[in-house]
């Protein structure tokens, strides 16, 4: 008996629809291309094509569609935000979903201009189809290469390319081959399952969901039919066991269990495991789902897993078959994207999300970046929004990971900035190829943090909680010659600019003592405001030297001698040296303190102390 | 599901043979869905349920169950009680509170009741945002609670299917479309500070027949006014309205039709357009949804208002 559709079976017999519903495959697939490629019209005659769009839906686009010809413009049925509809661009991942006879799908629509690479970046991070459009008027740009490298980075097996337009230059096979064919040639620098080329036009449903008549030349399958019987069982990794714990589910005395996903490989009871950071062992009393036995289960499956021994697990902790362990590292070389309009610090300390486990991680190097033009690998010093580059980081505690180009969820981790808790950059973990025996690799997990002690807070951190860079202000001068009553009422005008400044009162305090106290504050971000009586220029330099040239402030206080003197008959003034290049010289006999304060100010100013630091 | 995703499993030296892999589909969304729910309950301090009765949140709440057997799900559920769902809605509720043994919170907005905001007098929007927008706020303050998971799917509208399965809300619980947390694989950013909160929508994915499917397979009780019956309606521009007590404002000369009528989304009964229908069981119910060309929230008034009004909605605080 031939097959009925789903529309037959949805009206004579709704339980075998139901029953052959269910046990469709889902694909995921991400859509990739500019405002000008068509890839709104694509999805939205597709959607419209497989019966997916309801009528008020239609209608309400209808309604807006401003098509010269008065025809329906299919884009509007896909282009979700005001903000989108207002200036007529997808600017954002929308998540789409319809269903033919054999699978079903959820599309990922996102958009191919180079400033919203993130978006396509978080498309694509699921997906099991990459789906490109290329304009067949202009041909493989450097646009349609960069999506294809993307899509190869985020691990798509499958490559779907549409020349799309083909009604625009009279569906000519020429045009067509060639572009198949320089997009072949570029194609051996990336890596994929199978690259699969389309002549389609979105906008007259060419070769979308049925074969056209426009291309007698073309005997392929339309989009659709690609989509729905390219090979993806094979995709999922079902060989390495890896189950990170999401928690610990204890209802009661008698029950104890851990949680989580089964994100590759399988397991079943009586199997031995090995407990990641611990290297305890026990075997599988259980594999529950949702409460119930189940005997074996694998990737994608939640489940909860009871062990035989009571041994100590918590969340963060991964369970793994002892035969084939991921490795264990604190340090990790991997490609990463970079999604913030704030750059890339490098000595500042992220939050790093793998799997469940979240641990304290710094970029401790970039080994380069992709030039997006060229597609060629540049050195970089930092990373700044949609960039892509490889880095190495260092976490405080061991991950335990695979190559993303292996499994892409024990190879991915997430970046999260810790002060504004968005989500910075996207990792995709490298294959080294190193082996590591089970000893080198519990040894590991027992080691210290690979970054060494020291402050996690960077420079620019601070900066944009203080809106200073940390100084120290050093009056120098001869006794009597105003230096305190400056310094006081330079903190007091600093304070009153919002500034974060304190006098250092030495009142007990040697020369080393004070350097040490300068600095520390400094270090803080402080303006740090001191007249400690230094005759030497060896003292200044020392000083100078401790807390490091740029971040001090030499003002000479060159009030007239006699003046000092009168002022203060019985202190020395023996062996004083005069600042050979002071930053800043005031003499409070003939300028008043006032302006003396502002001219400090203003030199503070000038020198950057308010600029954030790069 | 009843049948896990593995046939005749034999495995010989930890390798695993003969696994038949392919989950289906529905089985998938389960697992995702499981996966989100127990990683935002790890996760956040304070978690609560949101519960509108509706099927999704059944569903929903199914999963919860599910996500923490053989115990219960280690947050409460939440009602925000406009006064003017159906009453076989709040029935419902307590059937579920009491077969399920969760706990389950139920607020109103006691000013907007002072002041009988109702849906005739003032209209469905500044009503929603009343009784619903601001009812939401005010419970999620009063308790503390610092994620809230919804039924929102994205197939519903354009608006939703833009929006992150991890949602961050400012803390005035705002929405900014424009400024969403990138969100990659299932690696979900739970960070937030005091004050703010995040908004998880397990069922992201699924589509309203994976709902019903879902439902009918796990024989999930659902309210029986999704089920066609003969129920007392007045016709109002086209669109039914059930006359579930004597609140309702019955225009001069209107008089309640008794008709075979089912919902396709519940709510407060007179933002609740019925559909005539004869689908009397689930199967039924999807079958005619599957010949009609009209979608789910058509029955629903609050979309009605203005080109993009669910966007506008969703930045203020709506689920």
């Amino acid at each position: 008996m031939a097959r009925l559709s789903d529309a037959e079976l949805i009206r004579s017999d709704i339980q075998a629809y139901l029953a052959r519903y269910e046990h469709k495959e889902l694909l995921r697939f991400v859509a990739v291309g500019s405002v000008d490629d068509g890839k709104s019209t694509l999805i939205g005659r597709m959607l419209h094509d497989t019966g997916m769009v309801y009528e008020d839906q239609l209608a309400a686009a209808a309604a807006a569609s401003q098509m010269e010809d008065g025809s329906l413009d299919f884009s509007l049925l896909t282009d979700g935000l005001r903000a989108e509809r207002e200036q007529g661009i997808t600017i954002d991942v929308a998540y789409r979903y319809f269903a033919t006879d054999k699978r079903k799908f959820i599309i990922a629509d996102t958009p191919g201009h180079i400033q919203y690479t993130r978006n396509m970046v978080t498309g694509a991070s699921t997906a099991n189809v990459g789906l490109i459009l290329i304009d067949a008027r202009l041909g493989v740009l450097q646009q349609s290469r960069r999506h294809a490298y993307i899509a190869s980075l985020l691990g798509i097996p499958h490559l779907a390319v549409c020349v799309n337009k083909m009604d625009l230059v009279d569906y000519d096979q020429e045009i067509y081959e060639r572009i198949r064919k320089d997009f072949q040639v570029f194609s051996e620098s990336v890596d994929f399952k199978d690259i699969t080329f389309f002549p389609v036009s979105a906008l007259k449903g060419v070769n979308l969901v049925e074969a056209s008549d426009k291309t007698p030349w073309y005997d392929g399958p339309s989009v659709l039919e690609y989509l729905e019987t390219v090979p993806i069982a094979d995709d999922h990794n079902t060989t390495e066991f890896r189950f990170p714990v999401q928690s610990v589910l204890r209802p009661n005395l008698d029950y104890r269990g851990f949680s989580g996903q089964i994100v590759s490989g399988a397991i079943r009871d009586g199997q031995e495991i090995l407990v990641l950071p611990s290297g305890n062992r026990s075997r599988v009393r259980s594999v529950d789902e949702f409460g119930v036995a189940a005997g074996a289960a694998a990737v994608p499956r939640s489940v909860t897993l009871r062990l035989e021994d009571e041994i100590d697990i918590s969340r963060g902790d991964m369970i793994v078959l002892p035969d084939r362990p991921p490795k264990v590292s604190r340090s990790i070389e991997a490609h990463m994207v970079w999604m913030s309009e704030t750059q890339l610090d490098l000595q500042k300390s992220y939050l790093l999300k793998h799997t469940t486990q979240t641990v304290r991680a710094q970029v401790a190097s970039i080994h380069w970046r992709k030039d997006m033009d060229t597609l060629e690998e540049v050195p970089a010093k930092t990373f700044d929004l949609n960039d892509i580059g490889r880095v190495t980081v260092t976490c405080t505690r061991a991950l335990y990971t695979d190559p993303y180009t292996r499994n892409r969820a024990t190879g991915a981790f997430i970046l999260i900035d810790s002060l504004t808790n968005n989500t910075v950059a996207a990792g995709m973990i490298a294959d080294l190829g190193q082996h590591q025996d089970l000893d080198a690799l519990l040894r590991e997990t027992r080691a210290g943090s690979a970054i060494k002690p020291k402050t996690q807070v960077s420079p620019r951190e601070r900066f944009d909680r203080m809106g200073q860079r940390g100084a120290t202000i050093w009056l120098t001068g001869l006794p009597g010659s105003g230096r305190w009553a400056l310094a006081y009422a330079l903190e007091r005008r600093l304070f009153d600019e919002g500034r974060t400044a304190t006098v250092v009162d030495p009142t007990g305090q040697n020369l080393a003592g004070v350097i040490s106290a300068c600095k520390a504050a400094t270090d803080a971000g402080f303006l740090v405001i001191c007249a400690f009586p230094t005759f030497s220029r060896a003292d200044r330099s020392l000083l100078r030297e401790r807390v490091g040239d740029a971040r001090m402030l030499e003002v000479y206080v060159n009030t007239d001698p006699a003046l000092c003197r009168e002022r203060r008959p019985d202190s020395s003034f023996e062996g004083f040296e005069p600042p050979q290049t002071p930053d800043v010289v005031v003499s409070l006999d003939n300028m008043r303190l006032r302006d003396s304060v502002q001219f400090i100010v203003d030199r503070l100013e000038i020198r950057g102390q308010f600029t954030r630091p790069s | 599901m009843a049948a896990p995703g593995i046939r005749g499993s034999k495995i010989s030296d930890g390798i695993v043979m003969d696994i038949e892999q392919r989950l289906t589909h529905l089985q998938q969304l389960e697992t995702e869905s499981v996966h989100i729910i127990r990683e935002a309950a790890a996760e956040f301090d304070k978690p609560v349920m949101l519960y509108s009765i509706g099927k999704d949140s059944g569903l929903m709440a199914h999963l919860a169950l599910k996500a923490f057997a053989p115990g219960k799900p280690p947050f409460p559920f939440l009602h925000v009680d406009t006064t003017w769902k159906f009453q076989e809605m709040i029935r419902f509720r307590g059937e579920f509170g009491r077969r399920t043994g969760v706990e389950i919170l139920v607020h109103t907005n006691q000013e907007g009741v002072r002041q009988n905001v109702n849906p005739f007098d003032h209209g469905s929007n500044h009503y929603t945002t009343v009784m619903k927008t601001d009812g939401l706020k005010q419970a999620l303050d009063k308790y503390g609670f610092d994620c809230a998971f919804g039924g929102a799917r994205r197939d519903e509208e354009r608006s939703r299917a833009k929006e992150r399965i991890f949602s961050f809300r400012d803390q005035f619980h705002q929405w900014d479309p424009k400024n969403q947390r990138p969100e990659l694989w299932s690696a979900y950013n739970t960070r937030i500070r005091k004050g703010e909160s995040v908004r998880v929508f397990p069922l992201s994915n699924w589509t309203e027949l994976d709902v019903w499917l879902y439902v009918w397979r796990e024989k999930i009780p659902v309210v029986p006014l999704y089920l066609a019956k003969k129920r007392p309606v007045v016709d109002r521009d086209g669109t039914l309205i059930m006359v579930d007590d004597d609140r309702m404002r019955l225009h001069p000369g209107e008089e309640p039709e008794m008709k075979m009528v089912r919902f396709r989304t519940l709510g407060c009964y007179p933002l609740s357009g019925a559909v005539e229908s004869d689908a009397a069981d689930i199967p039924s119910v999807i079958q005619e949804m599957l010949t009609t060309t009209f979608s789910e929230r058509q029955g629903r008034l609050i979309d009605f208002d203005e080109d993009g009004s669910m966007e506008l909605k969703k930045r203020e605080g709506y689920f």
